[in-house]
């Protein structure tokens, strides 16, 4: 039986079909979830993908945060259910408080678009454990608002417990507090980030093929 | 009618790249002098039934967990009287910090 890996899509999602696609590529059975539909429809993991949720009215992701959806998956992943939010899907899980800080504003006010080198800080997580810690990637980055803050306490504690899932690597491309790219919860279901591993996962469209081991890692941990 | 004004602002803390781009536009514009500018948001509710301690209860919640995200902003709540064509009448305004 292959693994069912839901992809939500909400109003002004635009990167839900590449996250089907990177799952089917790994393996696994994409199933599209709608937002309003507060059923998982038997999905063994969940993807938040990018995109602009309500015009990222508010904030980014905060209306998104209360879609019917989002109350059946934040309360799954705090059960086990990995969830992996890719750009607007990782503000979201800021903004649900399944991952801690939030995401602001680029330092620069600038809307970025660029092929970026990332460091795996921890392969130990749902979504990462087909890397090697410490490898070095590339996957695409797009966003205007991705410089992730938390007050100091809080990121010496994601430091400590090796909570950093994802850093930048030469260049920080929106002013993020210690370079931080992406995040996981203490239990390691849940998995954040800014740059878009679905968009690296075919040599025709993407710059490397680096984001496929994000899709195949959940296929496997969902089988052990 | 009732209306409840609701001010968003970054906490001091948090970079305001907004704020920065537009103070210093203002020397460009001749204006000098001003040594900061920080960028927030207003929302004005208006209610249907009256501004008491009970409705006033309800809009800090909501302000509390869906217009300020309490983890980069700080708000206030306050009653603004209106007239009956809804605008501002610029007194009784009653200023509550609420974080």
């Amino acid at each position: 039986m292959t693994t069912r890996v839901g992809v939500v899509t909400f109003p002004g999602s635009l990167d839900d079909r590449d996250a089907a696609r990177a799952v089917k590529l790994a393996g696994g059975e994409p199933v599209a979830l709608w937002h309003g539909d507060k059923d998982l429809h038997q999905t063994d993991a969940v993807i938040l993908p990018g995109g602009f949720s309500y015009g990222d009215y508010l904030r980014s992701g905060a209306i998104a945060r209360f879609s019917p959806v989002m109350e059946t998956i934040i309360a799954g992943a705090k059960d086990g259910l990995p969830v992996l939010g890719i750009c607007n899907g990782f503000q979201m899980l800021c903004e649900s408080h399944l991952l801690p800080g939030a995401l602001t504003r680029n330092d620069h006010l600038h809307f970025v678009c660029r092929d970026q080198r990332l460091r795996v800080e921890n392969a130990d997580t749902a979504w990462t454990g087909d890397f090697e810690a410490g490898a070095e990637i590339t996957v695409p980055l797009k966003n205007g608002e991705g410089g992730y803050v938390a007050d100091e306490r809080t990121l010496d504690e994601l430091e400590a417990e090796g909570r950093i899932a994802f850093r930048y690597l030469e260049r920080n491309p929106n002013g993020s507090r210690r370079d931080i790219a992406g995040l996981t919860n203490a239990a390691g279901n849940v998995v954040g980030l800014m740059p878009h591993p679905e968009h690296a996962v075919e040599a025709l469209t993407g710059p490397t093929t680096d984001g496929i081991p994000f899709f195949t890692s959940v296929l496997k941990k969902l089988v052990a | 009618m009732a209306r409840v004004v609701v001010d968003v602002m970054l906490k001091p803390e948090i970079l305001d790249p907004q704020g920065q781009a537009v103070q210093r536009a203002l020397p460009r514009l001749g204006f000098d002098g001003i040594t900061d500018v920080r960028q927030g948001k207003r929302f004005e509710l208006d209610l249907a039934g009256p501004v008491d301690e009970a409705a006033l209860a309800r809009i800090r919640e909501i302000a509390d967990t869906f217009l300020a995200n309490t983890v980069i902003e700080d708000f206030t709540v306050r009653v603004e009287e209106v007239d009956a064509a809804g605008s501002a009448t610029g007194n009784g305004a009653e200023e509550e910090v609420a974080r």
